[in-house]
């Protein structure tokens, strides 16, 4: 059958689904609407969290990130997995036996502190507008380049399902349609990976081909690929490009980045014990690592599949000749993804890095005039059925792949942002004697304008959209992550002790981020280049969360020694969040 | 981080117990991401696993096994512990 046609019928029968679902999941009340009910299987919570959490970014982007970073992309694998082990022993339980509904409602009550509230609240909007866009945008791409379809029309048929179901189901809705996303993009996934892993290394499991002999020179895959990528005066794949300090931080700061992201923290809110949102996190980092484990695979092999491609002959023979090149290569160039521009003049494409010096082990052809061809490393996974030159149908779920990471994660975001602004903000500061029924519609009202915005900025994304990994990981890791765990961890700290806590980590990580990257990201406002040399002690800006969270726990620490000593009823509810007996008690909040 | 004066012995052995193994399990947490993913790494390159070294498979493959294992086995034991001190959910 025709690619198009099929393509539109993958993703069609997707979306039937997730509307489907809209109807069938409605909610009746504000704890169904915030919570679903606190009614969810952990099975099933940890398979909507693994839709939650994995966005576009790590659908389409981070497997591309791997293949041109090799080990030191060990960050993002390490980093936005181990945020779970923190999640499941320092808060998740905690917080579910606290009972209520939002990440800034245990903030402002454990710190008896309405501005504490205000300014969790605000961090939340901002970390998770950010990453809202990127999804907005990730969707208008996806529809542009496998439906045919303009990307503005894409985001806004998008946006309209994700209305559809979020605004009438709530996190109920949110939860069911998240469970058939995780379906849809983990077999969109995994299909790719095997059939390349198997073309390869002969193993259908990219997890042990990763390690395996590389069938056609028999060699270890990971040794080939060094070789490779250094004859082409690239840094070998296995070896560490950047410093150990920086790494450390980067993957400190993605963990405790993962563990205080809001929209990640309240799916575990609706489970029904506390017990649940234990095991409930280690299902969900089952289901993560299902993609996570795959991807370095991923990455390895589609390196060596664009230099296999570029250079049939080995990196010494002749270069493929650009009238030659296979279809995938011309259907990316139009996208403008994939570049190619013949400095030297030969009509064949000489890919390598131009920056490397001579005789550095490489075998860069001294009459080559410069890196010829530019691939942005987003294609790699969305091309890989293309390279690997599977069947039709593979590309077709890989479009409804993508799309469901991206509208899984945006539902989610939207459900924090939303709940923030009807629960915290109406609710909890301005209109604290609003009814159950008011504040139901508050909250959808507030959902459908959270997406009108984010459809909005989708289609107008401003400078910063780019710069999703940066601010919401440092926001959340500097600030919101130490307030939780301070929270529950220490009877002490006190309300004005959190809140310069939060303050200081949340100003200290933002002017670290500006000064390298520009006052909120204009150009040519940045105090320094960002380059390691500049960076302290080589920490680059998206590191800095670790250090911002340091800064925190510092100053809450140093300013409640000399304040007002915590209220005997505080101590208490710090004393009850920290046994599971009564969590229950909470179901009919 | 213990100050409980107002609370029930029981608890406070409950939350005592509960400090220990989640520190231990931590130091775990770190040893095999922070430790033999990249501090060690160096250390350990003596050690092959299919064309590179032991390092880089702790920090692209055997850190998210470790991760998995000790987040269920803290649930288990903590259901345990749970019953242990009774302060269990019905």
């Amino acid at each position: 059958m025709d690619l198009q046609i099929l393509t539109y019928l993958v993703v069609g029968a997707s979306f039937a689904l997730y509307i489907g679902i809209a109807f069938w999941a409605r909610a009746g009340s504000t704890g169904e609407f915030y919570a679903a009910g606190r009614g969810i299987h952990p099975v099933a919570n940890g398979m909507a969290t693994a839709a939650d959490w994995m966005s576009a970014a790590s659908f389409i982007s981070m497997a591309g990130l791997i293949a041109f970073k090799g080990y030191d992309a060990s960050v993002f694998l390490m980093g936005w997995t181990g945020g779970y082990v923190l999640l499941a022993m320092l808060l998740a339980p905690y917080l579910r036996k606290f009972g209520k509904f939002t990440v800034p409602e245990f903030i402002g009550d454990r710190f008896y502190s309405s501005t504490a509230r205000i300014v969790a609240v605000v961090c939340l909007i901002v970390a998770s507008i950010t990453y809202v866009i990127g999804q907005m945008k990730g969707v208008g791409v996806a529809f542009s380049r496998f439906l045919e379809v303009d990307a503005t029309v894409g985001l806004l048929i998008g946006s309209v399902i994700v209305f559809l179901y979020a605004v009438q189901g709530g996190m109920k809705g949110i939860t069911y349609t998240q469970i058939a996303q995780y379906c849809v993009l983990i077999v969109a996934y995994t299909i790719p990976a095997v059939f390349i892993s198997l073309e390869l290394t002969g193993t259908a499991f990219p997890q042990i081909g990763l390690f395996a002999n590389h069938v056609e020179s028999g060699v270890p895959l990971l040794t080939k690929l060094d070789t490779v990528v250094q004859e082409l005066g690239f840094t070998q794949y296995t070896a560490q490009a950047g410093g150990t300090l920086n790494m450390t931080l980067y993957t400190l700061s993605l963990m405790i980045g993962t563990a205080g992201l809001p929209h990640v923290i309240i799916r575990f809110f609706t489970v029904p014990k506390v017990a649940d949102a234990r095991w409930s996190a280690g299902w969900a980092l089952v289901f993560i690592a299902l993609l996570y484990t795959v991807a370095p695979g991923v990455g390895a092999m589609a390196r060596l599949n664009i230099t296999d491609t570029i250079y049939p002959n080995g990196i010494q023979g002749e270069a493929l000749a650009y009238d030659e090149r296979p279809d995938w290569f011309k259907n990316w160039e139009t996208t403008g993804l994939l570049t190619f521009e013949d400095k030297n003049g030969d009509g064949r494409i000489q890919y390598y890095n131009d920056k490397a010096t001579a005789g550095d082990g490489n075998l860069i052809d001294p009459t080559w005039a410069g890196n010829e061809l530019k691939v942005d490393r987003d294609i790699m996974v969305l091309a890989n059925p293309e390279i690997a030159q599977l069947p039709n149908w593979v590309i077709a779920i890989v479009a409804a792949g993508g799309l469901a990471a991206a509208l899984s994660t945006a539902a989610g975001l939207l459900m924090a942002i939303s709940s923030a602004v009807s629960h915290d903000l109406l609710k909890g500061t301005f209109m604290p004697n609003m009814s159950e029924k008011s504040e139901l519609l508050a909250a959808r009202i507030s959902m459908g304008v959270a997406i009108a915005i984010a459809a909005w900025l989708g289609l107008n994304p401003p400078g910063f959209a780019a710069q999703t990994v940066a601010l919401a990981f440092g926001l959340a890791a500097s600030s919101i992550f130490p307030a939780l765990m301070m929270g529950i961890f220490s009877t002490r700290i006190n309300n004005v002790g959190a809140t310069c806590g939060m303050l200081a980590g949340l100003l200290s990580t933002l002017a670290y981020i500006f000064a390298f990257k520009g006052f909120l990201f204009i150009p040519g406002t940045e105090l320094f280049a960002n380059t390691t040399a500049n960076h302290f002690l080589g920490i680059a800006p998206e590191a800095f969360g670790a250090v911002g969270a340091a800064i925190n726990f510092g100053v809450a620490y140093a300013v409640t020694s000399v304040t007002a000593e915590t209220p005997k009823h505080i101590k208490e509810l710090v004393h009850s969040v920290r046994v599971p007996r009564g969590a229950g008690a909470a179901v009919d909040h | 981080m213990a100050d409980s004066e107002q609370n029930s012995p029981a608890d406070n052995a409950y939350w005592a117990t509960n400090i220990k193994i989640v520190t231990s399990f931590l130091v775990i947490w770190a040893f095999v991401s922070f430790g033999l993913g990249i501090l060690l790494r160096p250390l350990l390159s003596g050690i092959s696993v299919g064309g590179t070294d032991l390092g880089f498979w702790f920090a692209q493959q055997g850190a998210i096994y470790v991760f998995l294992i000790l987040i269920f086995v803290y649930a288990a034991v903590m259901n345990l512990v749970d019953k242990k001190f009774d302060v269990q959910e019905d």
